[in-house]
């Protein structure tokens, strides 16, 4: 028998399922006595969109599997069947393609909320690990599944990122080879990046979202004040400034929800290319192995790393330019991970912190959003330039995080939440 | 709230700037009206008769098309379906294989049906009238928005033969501050001709995605709803946060 003292039905169905299975006490635990901050501001819809887009992904994807051929002789004409031929396929896809870009405007909003609240600091430090371990596939999802409709930018998309392996010093050339299947990118390819794609890696992101909401609710939710709302509780030991997720928040989101579709309607329904950049126009051309586009840029939400990457263009100790470029890249997401142990600050939010971490975190939206522009743009000498620029101010900001926060002056934080 | 906003401006600002960035200025502009069904029907006559020849739709079904354009299936079939090999539920697909091609042209001519998405309808629009007399061309012609072009200028009957003037002389190559004119006239005056033009490019834009007259005549409705829904919404959430408040 398990915790004699959880939360039962009194009768009916619910009473049967609740005496084998802890229905009744997963829904309090984590929707209607899970205690939320009641000042909850506009950053934190990210959260429940994150989780409409994922499922919006599964669902579309899971009906453009049944009608997409992975194969390099079939799979660009397939999506152009889905596209005319298939009742609803043109909705489907571009829900899907849509979707994919929405996917990460919500989750850059998501963490950028994370960094302005200091929601990653102590005890969240697992919340943000799985939040960052959930972009890091979600980068390796969307990466793979660019390169499934087999245009032009989605092989020498996949060329380009898989022989950046190659240049790691003595094992590289072999790893790259063995990423690709084959020594160029080629259907064999396409089949691993399928798989990998509609099976593997959605299993690890559902895990991860799991493991990331299974750590938030046993710290609880941080706020806009990043103080306790746990230290003070009334006499029932429930947090005075909480309110319990359902209905409050579940209504809220809704609100959020709501809002958020129309816009990505909007999208769907009149610019499914996004400009250019959701849906690349070199895309709607088949792969040619033979013949390279004269500009190869990845999508949006990978171009502040690309820009990371291509900005290192000199070597240093002997080690390769593009190899030192590819460890930058992998320190500029490697460094978001280890952000709870960089911030040394005796507050969580900005709210309250100093005003070098004001400065440090506006350089470091500047810096990051500035990349992204030039990471899509053809790089010439000035914007290489940039982009060195921008990259030292994007490290700076993780890098000097230890020695401002802690030097700088905070402000008194309010015993309980402010509106 | 209102910083938040700003803040979220910051973020987005560069993104919107590119989108509207981008673009040669050297093309004409060019607008399709999908609802116009004439312009498409035109088109489709103008691209069944002297395109498809040689380039393909091969995703585009005719009977896909005589619905979308409001054509009767027999004149589909009397008028725009040649091959025997064709039946009306097929793509529009044509005889013409890639190794011929490869041989008559020196490149194989591209399936069309997405050209307009792959290169916008301002080039492709710019392209079918940018044809210009150029001896030393194999075809005798050469055009302004691609150079060294393999294709003969096959709509040289109805439009005529144009030069290309750049400042005072005459220069055979390219420049800036170059533009055409017509030599002899073809069987359409220079305004017929560019309307035909527009009436091409405009049906080759609706090949290239033919969702998108579904796409517009179901928005609205879908965006009415999103409205309608994100009103109820957010009327139950203020009467349900009344008591935090």
């Amino acid at each position: 028998m398990g915790n004699p003292n959880k939360p039962k039905a009194q009768r009916g169905v619910m009473r049967w399922v609740d005496e084998r299975f802890p229905a009744t006490q997963l829904w309090q635990d984590h929707l209607s006595r899970y205690y939320a901050p009641r000042n909850f501001n506009f950053w934190y819809f990210f959260g429940s969109l994150a989780l409409l887009m994922l499922v919006n992904q599964i669902l579309t994807g899971i009906w453009l599997t049944m009608s997409f051929t992975p194969t390099a002789e079939g799979a660009f004409d397939s999506v152009e069947y889905i596209m005319r031929d298939v009742e609803w396929g043109w909705l489907i896809r571009y829900l899907h393609t849509t979707g994919a870009s929405a996917f990460f405007v919500v989750i850059y909003l998501h963490m950028f909320r994370g960094l302005l609240y200091g929601s990653y600091k102590a005890p969240r430090e697992l919340v943000w690990v799985f939040g960052m371990a959930i972009y890091l596939a979600l980068m390796a999802e969307a990466f793979m599944g660019y390169l499934l409709p087999w245009g032009q930018m989605s092989y020498w998309g996949a060329q380009v990122i898989t022989s950046l392996f190659s240049a790691i010093p003595a094992i590289g050339p072999g790893l790259a080879e063995w990423i690709r299947g084959d020594y160029l990118v080629t259907g064999i390819t396409l089949n691993r990046f399928f798989a990998l794609h509609v099976v593997a890696l959605p299993i690890v992101i559902l895990a991860l979202v799991v493991l990331h909401i299974v750590a938030l609710h046993e710290v609880g939710s941080n706020n806009p004040d990043g103080i306790e709302i746990k230290d003070k509780t009334d006499s029932n030991g429930k947090p005075l400034d909480g309110i319990p997720f359902h209905p409050y928040y579940t209504v809220k989101d809704l609100v959020g929800v709501a809002v958020f579709l129309f816009v990505f309607c909007v999208v769907v329904f009149y610019f499914p290319e996004g400009g250019g950049y959701f849906i690349e126009k070199p895309n709607f051309e088949p792969a040619d192995p033979l013949q390279t586009p004269d500009h190869i840029a990845p999508v949006w939400y990978f171009t502040p790393f690309y820009a990371i990457l291509r900005g290192v263009t000199f070597s240093v100790f002997g080690l390769e330019a593009k190899f030192l470029g590819v460890v930058c890249m992998g320190l500029a997401i490697g460094l978001l991970f280890v952000l709870p142990w960089l911030d040394r600050s005796p507050v969580r939010s900005m709210r309250y912190k100093g005003w070098i971490s004001r400065v440090m975190l506006g350089l470091f939206v500047i810096c990051f959003s500035v990349l992204g522009v030039l990471g899509v743009l053809p790089s010439t000498e000035t914007r290489t330039t940039i982009a060195q620029l921008c990259t030292l101010g994007y490290f700076a900001y993780f890098l000097l995080m230890p020695f401002y926060t802690r030097l700088e002056k905070t402000r008194p934080v309010p015993e309980r939440v402010t509106d | 709230m209102r910083k938040s906003l700003l803040v979220l401006c910051i973020v987005l600002l560069p993104v919107t700037g590119l989108a509207a960035s981008g673009g040669d200025a050297h093309l004409r502009d060019m607008t399709p009206d999908l609802h116009d069904k004439a312009s498409l029907q035109n088109g489709m006559k103008l691209f069944v008769n002297y395109c498809m020849g040689c380039h393909s739709l091969k995703h585009q079904r005719f009977s896909r098309a005589a619905e979308d354009l409001e054509m009767p299936r027999e004149l589909v079939e009397d008028n725009l379906i040649f091959a025997d090999a064709h039946a009306f539920n097929d793509q529009m697909s044509n005889a013409l294989e890639t190794a011929q091609g490869e041989a008559w042209f020196g490149a194989a001519p591209p399936d069309l049906t997405l050209t307009t998405r792959l290169h916008g309808v301002d080039w492709v629009y710019s392209y079918l009238l940018g044809f210009y007399r150029d001896p030393e061309r194999p075809t005798g012609v050469n055009n302004t928005v691609f150079p060294l072009v393999a294709m003969p200028n096959v709509l040289e009957p109805l439009q005529g033969v144009q030069r290309q003037v750049c400042g005072d002389a005459e220069h055979e190559g390219d420049g800036s501050d170059c533009h055409l004119e017509l030599v002899h006239e073809g069987s359409m005056s220079p305004d017929e001709f560019e309307r035909a033009m527009f009436d091409l490019t405009n049906f080759l834009a609706y090949a290239s995605e033919p969702s998108k007259l579904k796409a517009q005549a179901l928005a609205p409705k879908v965006l009415i709803f999103l409205f309608v829904f994100a009103v109820v919404a957010y009327l139950l959430k203020r009467e349900y946060w009344r008591d935090v408040h």
